[in-house]
């Protein structure tokens, strides 16, 4: 919860000398509460008051970084409960577990499999983000499964045991990488939690269940430990929709401190599709983080398809950049299709010329990431617009004939743009879908 | 400080709508099902009722489709035979319900008669026990012709049919209203369309629990984030008591998830996306799966394996959550 003026100005120290800038502490106080001062520019604050005013002001969940370098992971710190109140922030990391028992030459075909996990679509590229390195025999064995897969991977790391001395020997055995360490459990967490702060690493918590977590976080926070990341322990698909729902809810609508921390899933299903419907249920609904088994390229894409989609930001689309874009063997006779510079439209217009076998070039012209309607409406998809666009972009280099293909939606600036661009102007479908047949009709395909 | 769990209390629910009608209410389904009445967001159980599941109707149309290759393969023996198309979908693919297309009636294309197409319809009711949704095939003029024609002859039967638009409601809403079927409402991503559209049609005398919203979704990757995002907020609008978007959701699931690249294409250019028959009914049955945490209730579906992963998806979210 917000402090408001009032209960900041009991914490300042109520000289009233005006050093921060307004003549009274209470003027200082407002400006506080209202986000436009900071408090460092009070030289006699105490640190009492600047802790609980800190603890006031921190994110309702913590940020917190798994992962060194450029493939360091950062989870948390959302602030919504539904993307059009404002967006999601942090897209949920994608980890996937690997069993330390497997032989050496199952390990090098696991990473590399997984390593290999990137996805080129739409113009955008996907990545995965973890290995997360289970224990499932002696200390020795997880030690020697850590330095291989840290040595074949520059994939951020887990660490799945929840015995403190296989933790310890983990954690020695990637130092530097900034792995999860999962989990502190009711049994082992003063152990753990002392490891995590040695190594100072992040630190899964793991209970039995939604309340039994909220009391461990309380004791491993009362250690003065707060890099976590939590487990409710619950399995089955509904329970863990529940409870994620819950913790965010504490979170951000009543400022819960001890859920206001990133949040981990686990998939329990053993069909690889089904173990994708189940991860996609806590995509969808607040997991900062999953860990995954199915490694297979073809399981994995619409996973991450659904987390891009999901953490768009609302009020900012994706848009492709102005240029020509060629599809297909293009010549000099291949038509030019107009579209607009928002992703999502640019993107059906090239798949349905690519599907019609014509090779054309497309130019999306920049709507502000606007649909053809939507532009057109704003103003933004104007004759004079498009034939600048047409003019500056050297087209008419790349091709021996004159004629444009305008989408049918905004048929009435053909008259205007022929006159601007001195192009003839062909009126085409309204709907991407249309592009093929009338491909097929006008070019013969 | 122990954890007290944080339940919302809405004053409002979602409408339960009904699909088809048994003899006793003079139509001829074996069985009829029921949409809708949540009193939460999707599958909160510990906090609401979610009476009832969400429930899939696979497609077929009355003629052959050009759907893309892998479709064909699972449905070659039926393609140009819609009786057989439907009863293959529900007795070995344990479809909730049918949903039939008419592409056939396109003016541009079959052009078949209202009455050929109603022939079809009633045929596919013969055939199969299960309720029923017809859609024309997109061309105002001749669907309000032919849906006109079905809801005449199919009285009773409680058909779904589709689509009313903010455009051209009123012949499908007529017809709905005297023949005694229910509706889908169509509106372009847009709340405020989705809305007017609800209370037009409600103003001609079809009662709001005869109504479904089609809020057009776009596939995964291709824009289902606006759908998702415009359907969190008519089920939010559901639940504080805005009685024009109290109405459970229908989605085009199948459309749109085949007209995804990523889905259909095939091939050696496409091999860094993994196997394509692996990758298209997971592409359409993820789009399913988003979108029912975002409220749908009715998924319009066509892949047999895609079918299979959401039906199995849906059972583990109904099962309880309480604490
Ligand atoms: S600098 Fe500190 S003590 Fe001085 S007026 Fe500002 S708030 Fe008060």
């Amino acid at each position: 919860m917000a402090l408001t003026g009032l209960e900041i100005y009991k914490l300042l120290p109520k000289k009233n000398c005006g050093e921060c800038g307004p003549p009274t502490c209470l003027a200082f106080a407002m400006s506080l509460a209202a986000g436009k001062a900071s408090l460092e520019v009070c030289p006699y604050v105490s640190d009492e008051a600047k802790e609980a005013l800190g603890a006031a002001s921190a994110p309702p969940i913590k940020l917190i970084k798994i992962g060194v370098g450029d493939k360091a992971v950062e989870l948390g710190d959302e602030t919504v409960i539904f993307r059009h109140d404002k967006t999601f922030f942090h897209p949920t990391g994608i980890a996937f577990e690997v069993k330390d028992s497997l032989s050496e030459a199952e390990l090098t075909q696991k990473l590399e499999e997984i390593n290999a996990l990137e996805f080129d679509r739409v113009g955008l590229h996907y990545e995965v983000d973890m290995v997360a390195v289970k224990q499932t025999g002696d200390a020795a064995q997880f030690k020697a499964a850590v330095q291989k897969i840290a040595a074949a991977t520059n994939l951020s790391l887990v660490l799945i045991t929840e015995d403190p001395a296989s933790a310890d020997q983990g954690l020695e055995a990637c130092k530097g990488r900034n792995p999860l360490l999962y989990a502190a459990t009711e049994n082992n967490y003063k152990e753990m939690t002392e490891l995590a702060q040695k190594y100072s690493v992040p630190l899964g918590v793991k209970a039995e269940d939604i309340f039994n977590l909220s009391n461990l976080v309380e004791k491993i926070t009362a250690l003065g430990y707060k890099e976590l990341v939590l487990d409710s322990g619950s399995r089955t698909t509904s329970k863990v929709l529940a409870d994620l729902t819950e913790m965010r809810r504490a979170a951000i609508k009543k400022k819960y401190r001890p859920f206001g921390y990133p949040t981990i899933a686990f998939t329990t299903a053993e069909e690889p599709m089904e173990e994708m419907m189940q991860s996609q249920v806590y995509v969808s609904k607040y997991a900062s983080m999953v860990v995954l088994k199915t490694t297979d390229k073809h399981f994995v894409l619409p996973l991450l398809a659904w987390r891009q989609n999901l953490y768009t930001d609302p009020q900012k689309p994706i848009q492709v950049e102005t240029k020509i874009y060629e599809v297909g063997n293009v010549t000099a006779d291949s038509p030019v299709y107009l579209t607009t510079n928002f992703s999502l439209t640019y993107y059906s217009v090239e798949g349905e010329v690519e599907g019609s076998k014509v090779p054309s070039y497309i130019i999306p012209v920049d709507t502000d990431g606007t649909s053809v309607l939507t532009a057109w409406a704003a103003g933004k998809y104007s004759a004079e617009k498009i034939a600048e666009v047409m003019n500056s972009i050297g087209i008419e280099e790349k091709v021996n004939h004159r004629e444009v293909i305008l989408p049918g939606y905004v048929a009435v600036l053909s008259g205007k743009l022929e006159e601007k661009s001195g192009w003839k102007v062909v009126v085409g479908p309204r709907e991407a879908a249309g592009i093929p047949a009338f491909a097929k009709s006008r070019y013969g395909a | 400080m122990a954890f007290e769990v944080i339940k919302e209390r809405y004053m409002s629910k979602v409408n339960e709508v009904l699909l088809g009608a048994t003899a006793e209410n003079g139509g001829s389904r074996s069985h009829v099902l029921k949409v809708g009445g949540q009193t939460t967001l999707p599958y909160l159980h510990f906090e609401g009722e979610v009476p009832n599941k969400p429930i899939i109707a696979m497609e077929i149309t009355d003629v052959e489709p050009t759907w893309p290759a892998p479709l064909k393969e699972m449905f070659k023996d039926v393609y140009n035979d819609p009786i057989a198309w439907a009863k293959k979908c529900v007795d070995e693919y344990k479809a909730d319900l049918i949903y039939v297309v008419l592409n056939g009636a396109d003016p541009d294309g079959a052009n078949k008669s209202p009455e050929e197409c109603t022939a079809t319809v009633k045929s596919i009711l013969k055939a199969v026990g299960v309720p029923l949704i017809v859609k024309g095939c997109g061309d105002e003029e001749k669907d309000n012709e032919v849906l006109g024609k079905v809801a005449e002859e199919c009285a009773g039967e409680n058909l779904m049919l589709g689509v009313a638009e903010q455009e051209n409601y009123k012949s499908i809403a007529a017809a709905c209203m005297v023949h005694k079927h229910s509706l889908i409402a169509l509106s372009p991503l847009d709340i405020n369309i989705c809305k007017q559209l609800n209370i037009l049609v409600n103003e001609m005398g079809l009662p709001l629990d005869r109504i479904m919203i089609d809020p057009m979704i776009g596939g995964l990757g291709y824009g289902i984030e606006y759908a998702y995002s415009i359907m969190e907020r008519i089920r939010m609008g559901a639940l504080q008591g805005d009685k024009m978007l109290s109405m459970p959701m229908i989605c085009t699931v199948g459309y749109e998830a085949w007209r995804a690249k990523e889905a259909y294409s095939d091939g050696e250019e496409f091999q860094g996306w993994g196997e394509q028959s692996f990758r298209g009914p997971l592409w359409e049955a993820m789009t399913a799966a988003t979108l029912i945490q975002a409220g749908a209730d009715i998924l319009l579906m066509r892949h047999p394996q895609a079918v299979k992963l959401v039906q199995k998806n849906i059972t583990e979210l109904m099962k309880s959550n309480k604490y």
